[in-house]
């Protein structure tokens, strides 16, 4: 009798429990990221003084060093929104294909962006930062669809294997094109050149401010699809039996994917392995819950590219080195180890 | 008595039907090393002045001739040479690591040992200074450092083809951020000299560039071709092969070594070309056909490959573009078109 009672009343308290665990860790990587947002706009090539922070964030220029801390602070919030971007597309991707190693870069959806911004620079005289958002957003589209269905294409549907392999091509295909586009023309070479790295080096607020609704409605989308992705990541058949419409939640939620990693990309240039890693390493810790993954992740994001940034700055004193080479080569060795743990049935 | 009547017709067929497979392939390589050879002298031939055949072949000949000795001599035929030494290492080092892992994506340019041998000839060049041979060895070494790396990682209770080539995709992307940041710290940080040695490229090839290429050929593909028996055999399973004879191990690390020489040694003196390795062997198993050694053959297609895509992207477009952009462009929708194939049928050359 009593365990036939306590038994119901044991379960809510652990989903308490872990509802509790879940907010505490999200609190905390808040606090990360405000301690590593602080660090971002104290620490850099030139060393400044307190006092200097103080003025320059406050917005005078008087000294180099006021001046130099002021130009950190756009920097700052773009690694953070670039970060979020990436990240919640990547655990919105994964969680899509239901493909542990999807991820923007890897499925080839940031180069598509990067080759739609390219060519419009090249060809069309596309100059706005709105410009290049809406352009970025479709070459991701156009690629993601691409990808997918040459992914999905034979036995077993979309494997890992099969979609990281049309992923790699995909890119390569692309690399190739942006090069092809960009080579004639001279004038060009160096804007693209140096946002082809992937960097937040030069940002500024105006872009941010063009950024930020696409990166809301990106966000408001992944996010409220999170519940039917929790339905889906149990299959089609059972997500469509709990009453989802399986195709509707689908493309909602890749479209949702898309404008975030398309608007990210048009601001900050392809980065790779970010919307990789950070699902991953969320999912340790806040489980499998997209309603709680989603946020989670876009926090962890944001403090992964700001870490990559802020180190980026440190080691290569008085060079920088470019977020995209940072986070490439942390993310890579996580890569490896996902596929070591992979089962070869489930590549 | 029905047995007796049938089995000399039935020899007979498979006599004939083999001795159309050996003509096929004859046809083929025939016209591959005529295809060679004319769009060689054509990339000597061709360019912002034109100089005829026999000004060309006295050049080859060393005869001394006014404005054609530096031209064609100098710039031309180094260029031309190294594009089929580096396009014939790619293919038949290429088609060796797929056979030998029995899988068409298992390619050296895919599981990321050109963009190791690439990594290191960039680190030997920006960082450390050397050039020429230097350059090559240390290539070498991390082009053989990457795939045992490679291979270590993928082993886990055996090697699965899958998880390799998934992990050599990773240890690529990785190895591509790197060369990406020493070229930049290098602040020669070039768009052009950062595809050399990303995708590939023809620039700037000189006499010091080509000869270790050509003589890496002369040495190792006469030991690729040596076991080429052994590399057939072993692809029936290394069970069977051990059975037949082949030392399977030793047969293994001898392909391995040579392969993965070829690779880093062009790539050191071309960058890795985008996609030759990779696309050599499935061209030239449709080309010649199912049986046989495919060693030769994609050598040929690999040479062929290339020599014609720097000679386009020389002269075709508008702009003069590395080699390594047209075979990228040419040759991922090929890549796709195989996955496609690969997709629906499962996977062999």
């Amino acid at each position: 009798m009593s365990a036939v009672i306590s038994a119901p009343g044991s379960s809510v308290v652990v989903r308490r429990r872990s509802t509790r665990v879940r907010a505490l860790w999200l609190v905390a990587a808040i606090v990360v990221l405000v301690g590593l947002a602080c660090l971002s706009v104290a620490v850099g090539s030139r060393a400044v003084t307190w006092e200097e922070i103080g003025l320059g964030v406050t917005g005078h220029v008087d000294t180099i060093g006021q001046a130099a801390v002021y130009k950190r602070v756009p920097r700052t919030i773009l690694a953070i929104v670039v970060g979020a971007a990436l990240a919640v597309s990547g655990a919105v991707m994964q969680g899509v294909t239901r493909n542990p190693l999807a991820d923007p870069g890897i499925l080839g959806v940031t180069m598509g962006a990067s080759l739609a911004v390219v060519t419009g620079i090249a060809w069309f005289g596309l100059f706005s930062v709105q410009g290049y958002i809406w352009t970025a957003i479709v070459g991701a589209g156009v690629t993601a669809v691409a990808v997918y269905a040459v992914g999905s294409l034979g036995r077993g549907g979309a494997t890992p294997l099969k979609l990281a392999l049309a992923g790699a091509a995909t890119s390569a295909a692309l690399t190739s094109l942006i090069s092809a586009v960009v080579l004639p023309r001279g004038d060009i070479v160096e804007i693209v050149q140096s946002w082809q790295v992937g960097g937040v080096g030069g940002a500024t607020y105006e872009p941010l401010a063009t950024v930020a609704p696409f990166l809301v409605v990106g966000f408001v989308m992944s996010w409220g699809c999170s519940r039917w992705l929790n339905s889906m990541a149990l299959g089609d058949e059972v997500a469509a039996g709990l009453g989802v419409k399986v195709a509707g939640a689908r493309a909602c939620a890749a479209l949702g994917a898309v404008i975030l990693a398309g608007a990210a990309t048009a601001v900050a240039g392809p980065i790779a392995f970010v919307g990789l890693v950070v699902p991953h390493v969320c999912r340790l810790l806040v489980g499998v819950d997209h309603r709680w993954l989603i946020p989670f992740s876009a926090v962890v994001g944001a403090c992964l590219v700001t870490t990559a940034d802020v180190v980026g700055r440190l080691i290569a004193q008085p060079a920088e080195i470019q977020v995209g080479i940072v986070t490439a080569i942390v993310g890579a060795p996580v890569f490896i180890a996902i596929v070591r743990r992979t089962k070869v049935r489930e590549l | 008595m029905r047995a007796a009547t049938t089995t000399p017709a039935l020899a007979d067929l498979l006599s004939r039907a083999r001795s159309r497979r050996a003509l096929r392939r004859r046809i083929v390589m025939t016209a591959l090393g005529l295809g060679i050879v004319a769009a060689f002298l054509v990339s000597l031939m061709v360019g912002h002045t034109f100089y005829g055949l026999d000004d060309v072949w006295n050049v080859i000949l060393g005869h001394e001739v006014e404005g054609a000795t530096f031209t064609v001599g100098t710039l031309r035929l180094p260029r031309a040479t190294l594009a089929v030494a580096a396009g014939a290492a790619f293919g038949i080092a290429g088609v060796t690591f797929q056979t030998l892992l029995r899988n068409p994506l298992a390619s050296p340019d895919i599981v990321g040992i050109s963009s190791g041998a690439s990594a290191a000839a960039v680190f030997a060049i920006v960082v450390l200074g050397l050039s020429g041979a230097a350059v090559s060895v240390i290539a070498v070494v991390a082009g053989l450092a990457v795939a045992l790396l490679v291979y270590l990682l993928a082993y886990r209770h055996g090697v699965a083809g899958t998880r390799l080539i998934l992990i050599g995709i990773g240890i690529a992307a990785m190895l591509n951020a790197v060369v990406s940041y020493l070229l930049e710290r290098s602040s020669q940080g070039e768009y052009q000299e950062a595809l050399r040695w990303l995708a590939g490229s023809l620039n700037g090839a000189s006499w010091t560039a080509t000869v270790p290429v050509v003589l890496a050929l002369g040495v190792l593909v006469p030991v690729l071709m040596s076991h080429s028996r052994h590399l057939g055999l072993m692809q029936m399973g290394d069970d069977v092969a051990a059975a037949l004879g082949v030392r399977v191990e030793v047969a293994r690390i001898v392909l391995v070594v040579a392969a993965v020489a070829l690779v880093a040694i062009a790539t050191s003196a071309a960058g890795p070309i985008a996609f030759v390795a990779f696309l050599s062997g499935p061209i030239a198993a449709r080309l010649v056909g199912p049986h046989g050694s495919l060693l030769v053959p994609s050598a040929l297609t690999g040479a062929l490959l290339v020599v014609v895509a720097d000679f386009a992207a020389q002269w075709l477009f508008g702009t003069r573009y590395p080699v390594g952009v047209v075979t990228g462009v040419l040759g991922a929708p090929f890549l796709i078109y195989l996955l496609v194939s690969i997709n629906r049928k499962g996977g062999s050359l």
